[in-house]
């Protein structure tokens, strides 16, 4: 267990020696069900996976869970409190927690959670749930790693509104109105049937389940339409195709996230192309002239 | 890459406030705070800083029984192979239960009163390097 | 005086006011809490507010005609410590010196509603105060002691209504009825979501308890103070004087509003509310947070729920020392901030006092520092003539000014919490704790920067500090509660015992008042952890939204 965590920390530092490892490892095995989770502070995301993690055990599986939090813009720091909801499973040896910072970086997330699945599948857990917070562009990314991703709402926030104009809707494959018994629950459900109807005619419609988290009421509905939308992603051929498109996705983030560490260096140290920045006033053609002549030197290990 | 911290409240009492804001001091200077709440056993505290590779525990106890858990906790860390984490405590402890922890191996017990800037002086000296954490 | 005049005399001192040379020892001129405060207060102040008096509605100067030329304020002393047999002992001591009223303090796992063999309890036993298990116990606890004939208070929330049921089943076995017994059950469940998190079940179920002992008291034991509604521990959790006094009149009132929704009249159990305070180091503010509370709490209780009795408008309150204001270092300065606080309770009109120890930051105060603390009341209330004169501070162009600005802002936090849904929504979402967490690491972050002094932490330390004896508590009593327990299990009537617990735990899904069941259960020597277990199994247990 501590191997795997510290796996962890590796893919999570960005660390060029994992490669050889991911080489090895291929890609999470197909039965390794990755489960996206994702919603606003008070939505009761936390109390959810916690339940999610109560009924896999309930039936005799593995689970880990990812829960990416903010780190402070200014200072790189983080409090992590999602383990706090999560107390009941303490010392089962078949649950693992790992909280993780998003720590600002473009694509940053999305890489090293992509990994950390690997990981986790390697190392045997049946299910992954990839728990963010749901107010920004890093909940788009770590979408793209889950096969389904349910997006939690609650009555009475407002979020749905919010949600709908930063496009975070739009990564849903299962709505979640938790906290279900409260009142503006059938509000929420219209909100969400609306902008489902202004939409364009989906294969896929997205179903809207109802949970009480904290009673552990609507668990087994709801991961009734993640079956389902499994079962969808395998008959239409979408399961295969969403694994080449993840490919497509990671290598591109690896061309992004190899080059911005190199070009950076280089852009310290190069008094040429300081002095270039300096004419242009403009940061065009000092990165083209990196692409064109450090090429093959922006991947690590290369120079 | 930040260095990572599992705070935990031992013990039965419920009085969060001084880790709060150890917590929030040490968030502030960098550093990536894992907080796992109230009650916790040594064997969830140790086990959740397996889980999330963190390099330091700390520990907070106001229940005046720090001299049956804490020496717990250390005795968890060496089950699990894992002596390499360093352990500090915060709490109303008396000196000479002081003495008898840090002959343990828990590292510093820091009581009430301490200046927040002087738990964090005490990790960035003992982690140099690894703080900030973007 | 013309208003003329009176201007230019104010503006004549502000003149000389701005031209003085002033401290630039960057010191905060606020109140501990914030409030920003004024270097001088006028008549000008008072614009506004009305000549009141004491024992006449809204209770501003306090709640009797007399002040404490009627009556003193009760002297009580909080303590338990070991085992029942042990703390016994100390209340025979106590009232064979004259002491006419009990204060009960539980050990963790009691308060935690679990026994003491349970794995979690292990250090923990008798150390923070008394362990009781069963019934066995709570008899040993008050063996000899005439339960109609004193006043008991007990400390305890979670698992009060147990508590409560093992107290009247002593009575029942000395054969005092229970109308002859009084007493005082803290029962505060919501400050314990809001600030000492000391809560087992969610609020709901929660709340069904508080209710229930509530209805059952002012039925059945109706001498008894069914709940003591705690600012105390919200302010000790790190919370402002206006957050405490917010907060804990909300809790007041969320508990009115769920005893009026049970269908229970308004005057029949409000008389038997009763509240308590903190009396931090700021002297004024708490002053004044004692007189706006009193306000508060008539006007509401008035005009919003239409008591008419006037016993339920007045907010009769116990006030201890702010335990959080003491220091470890040079401890024996605790002696002085500990009177200066007491002082404030009582001319604040407080109508029961515990005084800190000068060594409870370190540890249960021995016997010469728990006299010192009881000195000091007596000090106040014999030798410095304060207790002569009701509300002496009355009139006062600074404490009236204080005292309306504190519940300007109280009124502006509960229109707050009406907005989030009440008290209970609000906890769920982590209202208070933010709350109070802010504030907290607010007041650190001042005494970082030296903008509030503490004497000896940040300020005017010594390098050679005396050590103060303290109390050390033999740990070897733990083993012998656990063979206490395993005897009660083996001895009691296996039968009558199960029984019992089947009827709470189908009584507990229902809608039927528990008291009765608890009662029942608990003569049946079912154990404190085993009774808290069967409810558990009905109403769950609450982990709270990660607040840091």
């Amino acid at each position: 267990m501590r191997a795997l965590a510290r796996a962890i920390s590796l893919v999570e530092r960005r660390d060029p020696s994992t490669r050889e490892l991911f080489e090895t490892l291929g890609e999470p095995r197909p039965e390794t069900e990755i489960l996206g989770l994702t919603g606003a502070p008070g939505t009761g995301k936390s109390t959810l996976a916690d339940a999610l993690v109560a009924w896999h055990r309930a039936h005799g599986e593995s689970v880990a869970v990812i829960a990416c939090d903010p780190n402070s813009p200014f200072t790189g720091g983080a409090i992590f409190g999602d383990r706090i909801r999560m107390q009941r499973h303490a010392l089962d040896p078949d649950v693992f927690i790992r909280s993780m910072g998003a720590r600002g970086h473009l694509g940053g997330l999305a890489l090293a959670s992509r990994e950390a699945v690997r990981l986790l599948s390697a190392y045997g857990f049946d299910r992954v749930i990839l728990e963010t917070v749901g107010v920004g562009q890093s909940e788009l990314e770590v979408a793209g790693v889950a096969d389904t991703t349910l997006l939690v709402l609650a009555p009475g926030l407002g979020d749905g509104v919010q949600m709908i104009k930063a496009g975070i809707m739009e990564i849903a494959d299962v709505f979640v109105v938790n906290k279900a018994d409260q009142p503006g629950y059938e509000r929420t459900v219209l909100e969400i049937r609306s902008m489902l109807n202004m939409g364009p005619k989906l294969p896929w419609k997205p179903p809207i389940v109802a949970t009480v988290a904290s009673r552990g009421e609507g668990i087994d509905e709801l991961m009734e339409a993640v079956a389902r939308h499994r079962a969808f992603l395998v008959s239409s051929g979408r399961m295969e195709a969403r694994r080449l498109e993840r490919l497509k996705d990671e290598a591109a983030d690896l061309v992004g996230e190899w080059s911005r560490k190199a070009a950076r260096r280089l852009l310290e140290d190069d008094d040429d192309l300081a002095g270039r920045l300096e004419a242009d006033k403009a940061p065009y053609g000092a990165a083209e002239s990196i692409l064109k002549e450090e090429g093959a030197r922006l991947v690590p290990g290369q120079q | 890459m930040a260095l990572r911290i599992v705070m935990a409240k031992l013990g039965l009492d419920g009085h969060d406030r001084g880790v709060k804001i150890v917590a929030r001091a040490l968030r502030d200077a960098g550093f990536e705070v894992i907080y796992t709440g109230l009650r916790q056993t040594p064997e969830m505290v140790v086990d959740a800083a397996l889980q999330e590779d963190a390099q330091v525990i700390g520990l907070s106890i106001h229940s005046g029984a720090h001299m049956t858990l804490i020496p717990r906790v250390m005795d968890v860390l060496k089950e699990k192979q894992a002596e390499d984490l360093m352990v500090f405590a915060g709490g109303i402890v008396p000196d000479e239960d002081i003495e008898k922890l840090k002959k343990l191996g828990v590292a510093e017990v820091f009581t009430p009163g301490t200046p927040l800037q002087e738990i964090v002086d005490y990790l960035r000296a003992k982690f140099p390097g690894e703080t900030a954490a973007v | 005086m013309k208003a003329g005049a009176k201007n230019g005399r104010k503006a004549g001192w502000r003149k000389a006011y701005e031209a003085a040379q002033k401290r630039d020892d960057g010191i905060e001129t606020s109140t501990i809490s914030g409030i920003p405060v004024e270097p001088l207060y006028t008549e000008e102040d008072l614009a506004g507010i009305s000549e009141e008096l004491p024992g006449e509605y809204p209770y501003k100067r306090g709640i009797h005609a007399s002040g404490y030329r009627g009556r003193l304020w009760t002297m009580r002393q909080f303590s338990g410590f070991a085992t029942a047999a042990e703390t016994n002992r100390r209340y025979h001591y106590l009232l064979r010196n004259g002491q006419t009223g009990l204060s009960v303090a539980f050990d963790m796992p009691t308060l935690m509603g679990q026994d003491s063999d349970a794995p979690t309890s292990r250090g923990e036993v008798g150390h923070c105060g008394v362990a009781i298990d069963s019934l066995a116990d709570m008899e040993t606890l008050f063996e000899g002691i005439p339960l109609g004939q004193i006043s008991t208070s007990m400390t305890i929330n979670s698992p009060a209504a147990i508590l409560l049921a093992m107290y009247l089943a002593v009575a029942e076995k000395q054969g005092v009825p229970f109308a002859d017994v009084s007493g005082t059950l803290q029962n505060d469940i919501l400050k314990e979501y809001i600030a000492q998190k000391e809560y087992i079940f969610p609020p709901e179920p929660s709340m069904r308890l508080v209710v229930d002992s509530i209805e059952y008291c002012a039925r059945e034991v109706p001498r008894w103070n069914s709940v003591s509604i705690s600012g105390y521990h919200i302010r000790e959790a790190g919370s402002t004087a206006v957050q405490e006094l917010a907060f804990t009149l909300a809790d007041g009132f969320a508990y009115v509003d769920a005893c009026i929704e049970r269908g229970l009249d308004v005057d029949s159990f409000t008389p038997r509310l009763s509240f308590f305070f903190d009396a931090h180091i700021d002297f004024f503010e708490e002053i004044a947070k004692f007189r706006a509370a009193r306000r508060i709490w008539a006007r509401h209780l008035r005009e919003r729920y239409g008591a008419r009795d006037p016993r339920s408008l007045m907010l009769r309150f116990h006030a201890q020392t702010a335990g959080v204001s003491l220091t470890a270092q040079q401890p024996e300065v605790n002696v002085a901030r500990t009177a200066l606080e007491a002082l404030a309770a009582v001319l604040g009109g407080t109508n029961s006092l515990h005084t800190n120890a000068m060594d409870e930051v370190l540890a249960l105060p021995t016997d010469r520092s728990a006299r010192i603390a009881l000195r000091t009341q007596q000090v106040i209330a014999f030798e410095t003539g304060v207790a002569n004169t009701v509300d002496p501070l009355g009139g006062s162009y600074f404490v009236e000014s204080l005292t309306r600005t504190m519940e300007e802002q109280a009124e502006a936090y509960f229109k707050r919490i009406d907005e989030l849904g009440g008290v209970i929504p609000a906890i769920e979402r982590g209202f208070f704790q933010k709350e109070i967490a802010d504030s907290a690491f607010q007041y650190q972050k001042e005494l970082e920067q030296k903008r509030r002094i503490v004497v000896g932490v940040n300020d005017f330390q010594v390098d050679d500090e005396e050590d103060l004896e303290i109390l050390r508590i033999d740990r070897s009593q733990e083993e012998g509660q656990v063979k206490r327990i395993a005897d009660v299990r083996r001895t009691r009537d296996e039968r009558r015992w199960r029984d019992s617990l089947t009827k709470l735990e189908k009584a507990a899904r229902g809608r039927d008042n528990l008291m009765p069941y608890i009662l029942d259960s608990v003569r049946a020597y079912a154990t404190e952890g085993e009774i808290m277990d069967t409810l558990k199994s009905v109403f769950g247990v609450y982990v709270e939204e990660a607040v840091i």
